[in-house]
């Protein structure tokens, strides 16, 4: 099998026992961008010289291979996350050429851990988006079927991923921006729980919503990536001091006994069928497999739409007024006074979803209206919250579809925000509750298209969602199948 | 169907993001907000009263730590990104 082939855990065996050189893994990545990534876009930038030169490190005996189960593996990184000397662009023209200072604290600790960084990935720009449509730099294409999304915003990440042109990556969920991707392109995303990861050198969305995690081939890779970013971090003072278990120890733990709790809202009205079908296929393995499934209600699911496209456009508005021009980012010349300088470089920085986010955000907030939708979306959010909590005193976790219909096509949803808002009505809420949520591949559409199971657990419970994950997927091959010709 | 928010509001609000909308942006903008916030009123079906508001899903309180000196990025990379400094400060459009 060609080193683009395998998944993390196979690779870093593979490394170890000197089967292969870290070089050539790197060489067999590089020729694979080269060739797919014009067809896909994928990778904004590719780091060959850099990450070629870090395999030669490995490979001369300087760094050990040994030394975590990261060493050598060729990971992609979402554009949102700062590397320092490599440009960040979050997908907009206003940071086309924004190069951090700095690295963002996952970034260290993955570098730390050996991983190598083959490239910067596509996304929605500022991840305001569920399909990469709103990149600044063109869509990313689906691998297993070039005219439709790879859903978003962690969609060049995602479809990096389904494609083989990286072992595993990182993406960014708000709303459902690792889990949708994940989902659409077949492949396996993890949202932990909010606070579980640090957020230092992640540009700033909705900062009460915004976690990084793994996006992989498999969920043995999920556990090992989030182990290497997941803990307390002074920087990010949101970042949760508690330990980080052992995820990767806890996988082969049957699910016997478990009780799995089925959501009834979220089968929604307008859901595809075989979305449904597959769910419940999944649930029957799970049934094989010793859990217990029950059905449960969490009754405020219908308002998460509203409430998050209040919340997280407030929040937005008011982390994106620091691209003014100034400190870093695009400035358009010759304005008369500072105000215009903010106004026409915003206006040509930011692309249309962005600017409309920033306008709804601006607008519940503003004098007159913040009670009427800011504190009344906060209030819904804590009814969702509670959902979960109630949900989670009898069942150790939930099992839902992730979308209500697959990877749809490039451009079909892309003139109708609130339709495209509304696609993401399963995601996000667990997101406003801030439990952690993972995409598992659990079957096929009829026109072949990727079909996702999502499961939801209490807060730090990733351990249990990885598990049930892990279990599932070694009874099944869905994780096993892979994108025909691309 | 009563307009929840006008032209001219939308020209208000573009004001307080520090945006510029062009003639055409201003009128889409306009359409898809009332649609948006015509959608938002579901919300009004929720009873919220004695409801406190969620701002952070995980609550942690009083997050501090020592108040110590730690090395920070130099002037020099800090200035790396901006569009224009003379060396020393960010250099901007006349102010007053």
């Amino acid at each position: 099998m060609e080193p683009y082939a395998l998944t993390m855990h196979e690779l870093h065996d593979l490394l170890v026992r000197k089967e292969l050189s870290v070089t050539e893994t790197l060489n067999s990545f590089l020729t694979r961008i080269e060739t797919l990534n014009p067809r896909l876009n994928s990778y904004l930038s590719v780091l060959a010289e850099s990450s070629l030169a870090e395999a030669g490190r490995f490979d001369r005996g300087e760094r050990d291979l040994r030394a975590s189960p990261l060493a050598g593996i060729p990971l992609a990184i979402k554009d949102v996350l700062c590397m320092q000397g490599t440009v960040t662009t979050c997908g907009s023209r206003i940071l086309e050429n924004f190069v951090p200072p700095y690295d963002g604290t996952v970034i260290a600790r993955l570098r730390e851990a050996g991983a190598i960084f083959l490239g910067k990935t596509n996304m929605d720009e500022f991840a305001m988006g569920s399909s990469t449509e709103n990149s600044a730099y063109g869509v990313t294409r689906n691998p297993w079927d070039r005219e439709r999304v790879p859903g978003g915003s962690s969609g060049g990440s995602a479809a990096a991923v389904a494609a083989d042109l990286c072992s595993g990556s990182l993406g960014t969920d708000t709303g459902g921006s690792i889990r949708q991707p994940a989902s659409f392109c077949g492949v396996v995303g993890l949202k932990p729980t909010y606070g579980r990861v640090s957020r230092f050198g992640l540009v700033a969305f909705a900062s009460s919503l915004d976690q990084i995690g793994p996006i992989t081939k498999d969920v043995e890779d999920a556990a090992v990536l989030l182990r290497a970013i997941a803990g307390h971090d002074r920087r990010d003072s949101t970042s949760v001091d508690r330990p980080v278990p052992d995820y990767r120890a806890s996988l082969r733990e049957p699910i016997k006994g478990l009780r799995l709790g089925i959501p009834k809202e979220y089968f929604v009205h307008g859901m595809r069928p075989e979305i449904a079908d597959a769910v419940q296929r999944a649930i029957n393995v799970c049934l094989q497999l010793g859990a217990e499934v029950g059905e449960v209600s969490l009754p405020h699911t219908g308002y998460g739409v509203a409430a998050y496209y209040i919340i997280a456009p407030a929040e937005a508005c008011s982390n994106l007024a620091r691209y003014d021009g100034v400190k870093y980012g695009l400035r358009v010349p010759d304005a008369r006074d500072l105000i215009g300088m903010y106004r026409t470089s915003r206006s040509q920085g930011f692309g249309a979803e962005v600017k409309r986010r920033i306008m709804l955000g601006t607008y519940v907030l503003s004098a007159g209206y913040y009670d009427a939708y800011y504190t009344k979306a906060s209030q819904a959010r804590t009814l969702i919250r509670k959902d979960f909590l109630d949900a989670f005193d009898s069942f150790d976790a939930l099992m839902a579809p992730v979308t209500p219909v697959p990877a749809f096509k490039i451009g079909e949803k892309s003139d109708d925000p609130l339709q495209m808002y509304l696609n993401d009505a399963l995601t996000l809420p667990a997101s406003l509750a801030g439990v952690p949520g993972i995409s598992v591949p659990c079957g096929f559409s009829g026109e072949g298209l990727p079909i996702g199971l999502q499961i939801l657990g209490p807060h730090f419970r990733e351990d249990l969602l990885l598990r049930i994950a892990y279990q599932f997927e070694q009874a099944t091959a869905h994780h096993l199948a892979r994108p025909g010709s691309i | 169907m009563q307009e929840k928010i006008s032209r001219d509001e939308v020209r208000h609000v573009a004001g307080l993001a520090r945006l510029e909308l062009s003639e055409r942006e201003e009128m889409r903008l306009t359409e898809q907000m009332n649609r948006i916030l015509e959608y938002m009123e579901t919300l009004n079906e929720l009873n919220t009263e004695g409801v406190p508001p969620t701002t952070h899903a995980i609550q942690l309180r009083n997050v501090f730590r020592a108040d110590e000196v730690q090395p920070s990025l130099e002037r020099r990379d800090t200035l790396a990104n901006a569009p224009e400094t003379d060396g020393v400060s960010f250099v901007v459009p006349k102010v007053i």
